[in-house]
């Protein structure tokens, strides 16, 4: 919100400068979003004139050469081009030196020939109202010729301008949070000045109303048929009304508030909610037809032509404000062209209402119309500011527009409920807070903000002595915090900030019997992403958000679990439209990017996660009820991405490294699995977007928790990558696994027998498979087995391959004898050949 | 010349000629003619068996000591040269230190946000608060309604936050997980809640997606001033430990009292550089705006109090009380890296990854 300070020190002036006094409430909540500068920055050079002669220009159809007296004894000679411009006018003038708003520094100039020296100024070119069809008289005669504005009176040649008008202000622009409705009003916050500062507060310009109750208010008539969405509704007619321009300083003042001026009523109604908050709004009453205004819901599709000559579609949410002839505004939003005050108004209906925030709210957003009147209604106005707001327009518009406020006033509604008491006790502050406030201070402040306060009484209901009673307080609401204070913590919220949250001690919790520590998962989770990284892995941080191409792109099946997704309702676009059912879409995005970028490799993983719907086996999402688990199946999944060759090369010879493949991709997930001591496998497996020959299932038990293998190439195609490798890995479920404690099992002391054995066999048998019967007939004695040469060609023939086995035979007990280990070895080879046929090699 | 003599003659010369040994060679030379089997003291000792009785025992003493003397000076002398004869050879064997180590050894990054979230939750642990985390995609109770949201409030708007149904939603905030974990768990709780959240907004301050750090403490006696004190040991932790902090009154519909949190700049003193130039990063404030907490509203607690299986008022707020906080990460790293564009956190160029 926009406050001039001008206007707000004309209520509160605490003396200090507009930076110090920004910085003060930013401290007591209210705080400054920027702070600016409007109008002339010095007021040197600018001053009130008195045209006293307008000639032709010889040279120029359109400017004048007027003779101005600027008290400085001779005339000056002032060349102006507005066609205003007349004999007998004050006007404002700046001289020769002086510095316009814009910044423009102004010369004695000749135009057209002619020594101009100053200039005869417009509202616009003073930065004070928004009028530049021509020059700003000061005393603009008004329709009976008596002067209007009373700042005009007393105004002589050469005085300085800043003497006869507010020339310039300083403005804050404040943040008001959703809770302080009463500070959308400039006074609410002089209120906060006061009680920031001490500073006198000038009592509320509403407290004298000059309007009356006792009347027909001019015979009009209201009828509130949507009282749900209207808790009040206030009306007074005035008639004698003259419409015309504002005075300098009302117009200035909307302006610097950011509003514009308009005419005379028009500006009163804003410039009082720009104070009070309430918003207001005049209708010309000869045009309210049958006199009589009906507030109701719209019927869905009526129309209304709105003040901005826009028309307007409704809806059954929307109120409506009609006469006789139908919807004539916009309930809280807008008024209506057909009833708005127009120059030969004469009589007006001036209207303050109480909306529902929330419909006003919805009801903006669904007509994409917000205005200065709908953002304050939307946070909830309470109803006794109605009736501020229309005593305080009563009485400028008697002042400035020459009014007669006919007697009688409609209240449809009324005020709203008694204020509420709340005991405050300063014990509690101080337990809150952590830093005693005693009760006088929370008195003091309490005061400051117009809340009621007397001593608790020492006496509970039944009569009965209370031992603590003596410092507690009684606190009283005002109408305008009804909202926002409703409990004790609610006024120890408001003696803390007054008194400075800033001043708090900085202590620490008690912090009984907690101690901070990770889980094992959490550990582990660290784990797993360090040995990723400490092989040279970039982590990445990819979008949750994907497109629904992307379940196309990577030729998921129909009903494949990664097609069962999450859409998003609302998303920003259809390419944000679904939650990733897998981290694989955004390490494919990402390679991307880095490889259109010149990157000759990428080495990436994602540690996060992934989001599917509940499965038919799951907590489904029909059964998530509003207090129960998660709404979605999302688990934390592990996953890299290798494309080009893995690792530098070296100097000392061997070239590039190879580009990275599956067996590169398998060693990385190996050292993470290895080093959570989990039980893994893979096994061979089709998944639609890896290289069919290169595709495998990663198995913790019988459980898949995830893929192994290459791009498929027209899915790598897709992404504009070369040969790709990847894996994916359920990590809660490996986390979960994982070993917290690992048991020492005992050393050796006795040498270990380290034995190769090489056997030929079918293409088709599996690393895996030999490895197991190994295993199964090598003896407890046989304690380590490995793959070390994988041969295929001449020396075995074709549809065989060789394999070499490195063994490590060894005893807990004994040093092994020769006969023992070849009579394990014999087994092992025995059990190859009658298992797998396999021979062998010499 | 008696045996003696003869016995300090060859002692005397064979210990100049060790002392001038300048090899090992020349050196195991001289062991080999003064102390080898066919050398004249070996062979004088062995000859005194043959001595008349009464000169036995002084020259064999004599032949032994001046034996032994001599075999420790070949051994020091020895060591002596053998030292400087490695040390002459390994300084012949001589690399350029300076190529690169090999086989390459590639060097990984965390990724900045992941860094930076550890980095908090090292701090906090130390605070004594243990990690939880919870569903992104949430039920509107939980991120709104038992978060004291009325049913009007803007941030519900479909502008504001994304939905999957009437009553599922993108979290937009860590904030639900204050209610799961105390309808979880019975106090004293302190927790944070680190993770990903979402907003529908997308330009250079914000990104639809982006990651929180949640904190809770809910025990008996927990004040503002205990937020102030851990707030301003977080911010020492992370920014340096001449950081102080400064409360602002605020409003969160979830706590109350509220608070923005300002840590004061780590680039300036009050504002200004000192070159005396105003500083850029706190636009010369002289604070940058941190996080947002506060006091848990006793409307949670009671919503949470309706929640719980557990026993009935271990939430009930005449009996704890607790603070809570919000701090989000992508600003955390911003102002401590120098981040312009938060948009640079998401596109994952490999040489912003590697920069960190």
């Amino acid at each position: 919100m926009l406050v001039p300070m001008t206007l707000l020190r004309s209520f509160c002036d605490p003396q200090l400068t507009t930076a110090e006094l920004a910085a003060r409430l930013t401290m007591t909540g209210t705080k400054d979003e920027r702070v600016f500068h409007v109008g002339v920055t010095e007021p040197d050079g600018f001053v009130v004139g008195h045209v006293l002669d307008v000639a032709p220009h010889p040279d120029a159809d359109r400017l004048r050469v007027c003779t101005v007296d600027v008290g400085a004894g001779v005339p000056a000679t002032i060349v102006c081009g507005a066609p205003n411009v007349a004999a007998g006018q004050t006007v404002a003038v700046a001289r020769p030196g002086a510095v316009l708003p814009d910044g423009r520094k102004l010369k004695a100039a000749k135009l057209r020939g002619i020594l101009s020296e100053g200039m005869i100024l417009s509202e616009t070119e003073l930065a004070v109202g928004s009028d530049h069809d021509g020059i700003m008289v000061l005393d603009p005669p008004s329709a009976d010729g008596s002067v209007v504005s009373p700042q005009s009176a007393g105004l002589c040649a050469g005085m300085s301008l800043a003497e006869a008008i507010e020339l310039s202000s300083d403005v804050i622009e404040f943040e008001i949070t959703p809770n302080r409705v009463d500070c959308l009003g400039v006074y609410g916050i002089a209120r906060e000045v006061h009680a920031s500062t001490g500073a006198t507060l000038q009592p509320p310009p509403w407290v004298e109303d000059p309007g009356t109750t006792e009347g027909d208010a001019g015979g009009a008539e209201v009828v509130v048929e949507a009282a749900e969405l209207c808790r009040r509704f206030m009306v007074r007619a005035f008639d004698g009304i003259r419409i015309g321009q504002s005075p300098a300083w009302l117009k200035a003042r909307l302006l610097w508030a950011g509003m514009r001026p308009i005419s005379n009523v028009v500006d009163i109604t804003n410039y009082v909610m720009l104070l009070t908050g309430q918003p207001l709004h005049a209708f010309d009453f000869d045009r309210v037809a049958g006199r009589r205004l009906v507030v109701r819901r719209a019927a869905d599709g009526e129309l209304v032509e709105t003040l901005d000559g826009e028309t307007r579609t409704l809806d059954t949410e929307i109120v409506v404000i009609c006469d006789a002839d139908g919807p004539t505004s916009i309930a809280g939003i807008m008024g209506g062209a057909r009833t708005e005050v127009a120059p030969n108004t004469t009589r007006v209906l001036l209207e303050a209402a109480t909306w529902n925030g929330a419909n006003i709210q919805r009801s903006s957003t669904r007509l994409g119309l917000r205005s200065e009147a709908s953002g304050r209604y939307e946070k909830g106005l309470e109803p006794e500011v109605a009736a501020d707001g229309l005593a305080y327009a009563t009485r400028l518009l008697i002042e400035i527009c020459g009014a007669r406020a006919l007697p009688g006033t409609i209240d449809v509604g009324g005020p709203g409920p008694d204020p509420a008491v709340i005991r405050l006790r300063p014990a509690r502050v101080a337990g809150l807070l952590g830093k005693a406030i005693d009760s006088d201070r929370c008195a003091e402040i309490l005061t400051a903000l117009d809340f009621a306060v007397t001593p608790a009484p020492a006496v509970d209901e039944s009569g009965v002595l209370e031992p603590t009673g003596a410092l507690d307080l009684d606190v009283t609401v005002p109408y305008f915090r009804r909202a926002d204070v409703t409990r004790e913590v609610d006024l120890i919220e408001e003696v803390a900030r007054i008194d400075g949250v800033d001043r708090l001690p900085a202590t620490l919790p008690p912090r009984n019997g907690a101690a901070g520590r990770l889980t094992h998962a959490q550990r582990a989770r660290r784990r797993a992403e360090d040995v990723l990284v400490g092989r040279g892995l970039d982590e990445i941080v990819g979008w949750s958000f994907t497109d629904p191409g992307l379940l196309d792109r990577l030729r998921l099946p129909e009903r494949h679990p990664m097609r069962r997704t999450v859409r998003i309702a609302n998303p920003l676009s259809e390419a944000l439209s679904l939650m990733r059912p897998t981290v694989l879409g955004s390490l494919l995005d990402v390679a991307r990017h880095n490889v259109a970028r010149g990157a000759a490799s990428v080495q990436i993983f994602e540690s996060g996660t992934v989001y599917r719907e509940h499965g038919a086996d799951g907590p489904g999402a029909a059964t998530a009820t509003k207090v129960t688990g998660s709404p979605a199946d999302e688990h934390h999944a592990l996953a890299a991405l290798l494309t080009g060759p893995f690792g530098g090369r070296s100097w000392r010879g061997g070239g590039h490294p190879p580009a990275a493949d599956f067996f590169t991709a398998k060693g990385l997930l190996a050292a993470v699995l290895d080093t959570l001591r989990v039980d893994w496998a893979v096994a061979s497996a089709g998944w639609s977007f890896l290289h069919p020959g290169r595709s495998a299932n990663v198995l913790l038990g019988d459980r898949r928790i995830g893929f192994l293998g290459e791009v498929h190439p027209l899915v790598a195609d897709a992404w504009d990558l070369e040969r790709t490798a990847v894996f994916s890995i359920n990590l809660d479920v490996v986390l979960a696994a994982a070993p917290p404690v690992i048991s020492y099992g005992g050393l050796s002391d006795y040498p270990a027998v380290l034995q190769d054995l090489s056997v030929v066999l079918a293409d088709d048998v599996s690393a895996d498979r030999v490895l197991a019967v190994v295993r199964a007939n090598g003896g407890r004695e046989l304690v380590g087995v490995d793959v070390f040469d994988v041969y295929r060609g001449d020396q075995v023939g074709p549809g065989r391959f060789s394999l070499t086995l490195h063994l490590e035979f060894r005893a807990a007990d004994r040093t092994l004898t020769d006969a023992e280990v070849a009579d394990r070895r014999s087994s092992i080879t025995k059990a190859l050949a009658g298992e797998l046929g396999g021979e062998l090699r010499a | 010349m008696s045996a003696i003599e003869r016995i300090g003659e060859i002692r005397a010369a064979a210990a100049a000629a060790i002392e001038a040994a300048t090899d090992t060679r020349s050196l195991e030379d001289l062991r080999v003619s003064h102390l080898g089997r066919k050398a004249e003291l070996p062979q004088l000792l062995r000859g005194v068996a043959g001595l008349d009785p009464a000169e036995r025992g002084p020259v064999g003493r004599a032949a032994n000591d001046a034996r032994r003397e001599l075999e420790g000076l070949i051994d020091s002398r020895e060591s002596l040269l053998a030292a400087a004869e490695l040390e002459h050879r390994l300084s012949a064997d001589r690399i350029d230190v300076t190529l690169p180590g090999d086989p390459p050894q590639p060097v990984g990054r965390l990724h900045l946000l992941t860094q930076t979230r550890r980095e908090i939750e090292d701090v906090f642990l130390g605070l004594g608060f243990s990690i939880v985390e919870g569903p992104e995609i949430e039920l509107v109770h939980y991120n709104f309604d038992a978060l004291n949201h009325d049913p009007t409030h803007p941030a519900r708007a479909r502008s504001d936050t994304f939905y999957v149904s009437d009553d599922v939603l993108l979290r937009t905030h860590t904030s639900p997980m204050q209610v799961r974990v105390m309808q979880r768990e019975p106090p004293p709780l302190y927790v944070i809640v680190p993770g990903r959240v979402y907003r529908p907004d997308n330009d250079a301050t914000h990104t639809p997606q982006f990651h929180q750090i949640e904190g809770l403490a809910v025990d008996e006696g927990i004040t503002l001033a205990d937020l102030k004190g851990t707030l301003l040991a977080f911010a020492q932790a992370i920014f340096g430990d001449e950081r102080d902090v400064l409360l602002r009154p605020h409003f969160f519909p979830f706590t109350e009292p509220s608070v923005e949190v300002d840590v004061s700049c780590f680039q300036c003193k009050a504002g200004f550089r000192t070159d005396g130039s105003r500083c850029s990063l706190c636009k010369g404030s002289g604070w940058l705006e941190v996080l947002g907490a506060g006091m848990v509203d006793p409307n949670v607690f009671a919503q949470v109090e309706t929640l719980r299986d557990g026993e009935p008022g271990e939430y009930d707020p005449d009996r704890v009380q607790g603070f809570a906080f919000g701090l989000g990460i992508e600003r955390i790293a911003m102002l401590k890296h120098g981040v312009p564009d938060l948009r640079l956190f998401y596109d994952n160029d490999v040489r912003f990854l590697e920069r960190f």
